[in-house]
């Protein structure tokens, strides 16, 4: 079975400089309560103007701000089975996912695009923390080995950006198991000896950060993101005691000699594209006019 | 003073009149002893009843019984010469994985197991069977050590999860327990792991991602535990016993989902009963899913278990 004909189907969707109509012309700042104005959020990449908080973003912003002139090429992502459990808690699984589908318009937790970064062949991964959580399910699993796949075909960087509360609870072990599966989507990225970057963003947390988000040969996270494996509720029940001010957030990763950087999101792609120049990626084909 | 369970109350009950019966009188004396072989049919009849109907919550308390055989019982019955190594090499020893080569059935193998410790002290000495992020960075310096010197690989997982405190994530339990997978799907060598109580989560399967993930009958495997999903799922941990049920936790269960290869059966009663019988129930299951693995390529066995991984939630099982 030939993965290209499967899987990068020609049904692919370019989504060049799309805008969104925004419902309310202004936004506050969830950390300084300030008003900004909408186009003026826009232009900071949903960073407050103010004091500077970074504000949670979609999947679609991420690929939008990340590729060169806004341009990318989605992959449709292979379809896995829903609900292979029939888990059902106080709702439905079945229920929360087309809820999810209904509010975000997208299928799952992840979107999967290819282009140009810096003028380097990249592959970008970007999950979106309003689809349940960001949870690790098996299409989470299924995205990056796609991705992976497909950065491997073109001689491109992979990079991810991590949003997620940590595995989907309603797939049971099946979510578990994402976890040596993305493990190996990241290894063959690793032997054909092309980079993988993640950039953690706020929040990325369980089993997701231990995992591909955590096996990056180059780790940089969003300022001020909360980033760890234990959730706080979890480790103050354990220990009994509150938590320090600044505990898993980017800063703290830093400090600890886990992550390379923590960047400004005005900063990111330039970052990145210096990033591929320096370790080899191959220039991007230009676009066609 | 053997521990029961609370759905075993029944049994327990007929067995203290049994052990009642037996001190009270001459146990020659011939209708006592008739009634107490009677008895106990009636007992075993009712554990057979109880154990072949267990409900994934009744499970998870056979799982976490306080006398089921540990890590430290597979290592004792299994492996001979065994010579547990220390240490990360960058922070400290943590004893909550016990780690090292030896013997199984006469040939070298690298053990990696997670000990929940079986009274306060060793309790206390083992973190309950929590691993910080040095267990994990031990275990993967095992692996890579096994994997130089062909050692197959047997682990064995019995945790309720990575540690969760302040030090471990400070020390990155995160990345630790991602490079234990990396690790383990990396290994040139026949790798085993068992489940051999309770396998909880990212904790686990850090040290798990083998070419034959065998349970014990009563085991338990989640991605998170049945309190834990309780608590946030339906915001109530007394929903833990749903919670159960509806991830699927059981060895019959994950079976039949594609996530284990074989279930290890237990003696009647479950393996804190007969924890010998059991051992050795579980040494031949070893024997027999390690042979055929021992002629396999390095390059055979890795794309083998990739493959296996890879195809997990692909396609519809159930």
């Amino acid at each position: 079975m030939n993965w290209l004909t499967e899987f990068v189907r020609p049904r692919v969707r370019t989504l060049l400089g799309r805008k969104e109509a925004p419902d309310n012309l202004w936004h506050q700042c969830p950390q300084c309560q300030q008003m900004i104005f909408h186009r003026e959020l826009e232009a900071a990449r949903k960073v407050c103007p103010h004091c500077g908080h970074h504000m949670r973003a979609t999947a679609q912003e991420r690929l939008t701000w990340t590729f060169d002139d806004a341009s990318f090429t989605r992959i449709d992502l292979p379809k896995v089975p829903a609900d292979p459990l029939k888990f059902q808690d106080k709702k439905r699984y079945s229920d929360r996912l087309s809820d999810s589908r209904k509010k975000t318009g997208m299928d799952d937790a992840v979107l999967v695009a290819h282009g140009s970064v810096g003028g380097h062949k990249a592959v970008v991964m970007a999950m979106d923390f309003r689809f349940m959580g960001g949870s690790m399910g098996a299409a989470m699993g299924e995205a990056l080995v796609s991705a992976a796949r497909l950065a491997v075909l073109q001689r491109a960087a992979l990079i991810v950006y991590t949003a997620s509360g940590g595995a989907r609870m309603q797939e049971g072990a099946i979510s578990l198991m994402q976890m040596p599966r993305t493990t190996i989507a990241v290894q063959m990225v690793r032997e054909a000896g092309l980079p993988y970057i993640v950039i953690l963003t706020d929040p990325t947390a369980g089993g997701v950060t231990a995992s591909f988000a955590m096996l990056g040969d180059i780790q940089i996270a969003e300022p001020n993101a909360l980033i760890g494996f234990a959730g706080a509720r979890v480790i103050e029940e354990t220990i009994r005691e509150k938590l320090p001010e600044g505990f898993q957030r980017a800063e703290y990763l830093l400090e600890h000699g886990m992550i390379d950087m923590v960047t400004p999101r005005g900063d990111l792609t330039a970052t990145l594209g210096r990033l591929l120049g320096l370790l080899h990626v191959p220039a991007a084909e230009p676009l066609a006019a | 003073m053997r521990h029961f369970l609370d759905f075993e109350k029944p049994v327990a009950e007929l067995e203290a009149k049994i052990e009642e019966l037996r001190r009270m009188t001459d146990p020659g004396e011939l209708n006592i002893a008739q009634e107490v072989s009677q008895l106990s049919d009636k007992a075993e009849r009712q554990l057979r009843n109880l154990y072949g109907k267990l409900t994934p919550w009744q499970k998870t308390q056979v799982a976490r019984h306080p006398e089921r055989p540990k890590a430290k019982d597979m290592i004792a019955g299994l492996i001979t010469e065994f010579t547990p190594l220390a240490g990360d090499r960058a922070f400290a020893e943590d004893a909550a994985i016990i780690a090292g080569p030896g013997r199984f059935q006469g040939e070298p193998v690298m053990v990696i197991a997670i000990e929940k410790g079986s009274d306060l002290d060793s309790r206390l000495k083992h973190n309950f069977g929590s691993p910080r992020p040095e267990g994990y960075r031990k275990a993967r310096r095992m692996i890579e050590l096994a994997g130089r010197f062909g050692l197959p690989i047997l682990s064995f997982v019995d945790t309720s999860g990575a540690y969760p405190g302040i030090d471990a994530e400070a020390r990155g339990q995160a990345e630790a327990i991602a490079r234990g997978i990396d690790a383990c799907l990396a290994a040139p060598v026949p790798f085993i792991a068992t489940i051999i109580g309770e396998g909880g989560s990212g904790g686990a399967i850090a040290i798990a991602a083998a070419d034959v993930v065998l349970m014990y009958e009563h085991a338990i495997y989640s991605v998170i535990s049945p309190e834990g999903c309780a608590a946030i799922l339906w915001e109530d941990r007394a929903m833990a016993p749903q919670a159960a049920e509806a991830m699927k936790v059981t060895a019959q269960d994950l079976k039949r989902l594609g996530i284990i290869d074989r279930i290890v059966p237990e003696p009647l009663g479950g393996a804190h009963r007969a924890p010998d019988a059991a051992v050795a129930q579980l040494g031949e299951a070893i024997a027999t899913a390690l042979a055929p693995l021992k002629t396999m390529a390095p390059e055979a066995l890795r794309a083998k278990r990739r493959e296996k991984f890879l195809a997990m939630g692909q396609s519809a099982v159930v």
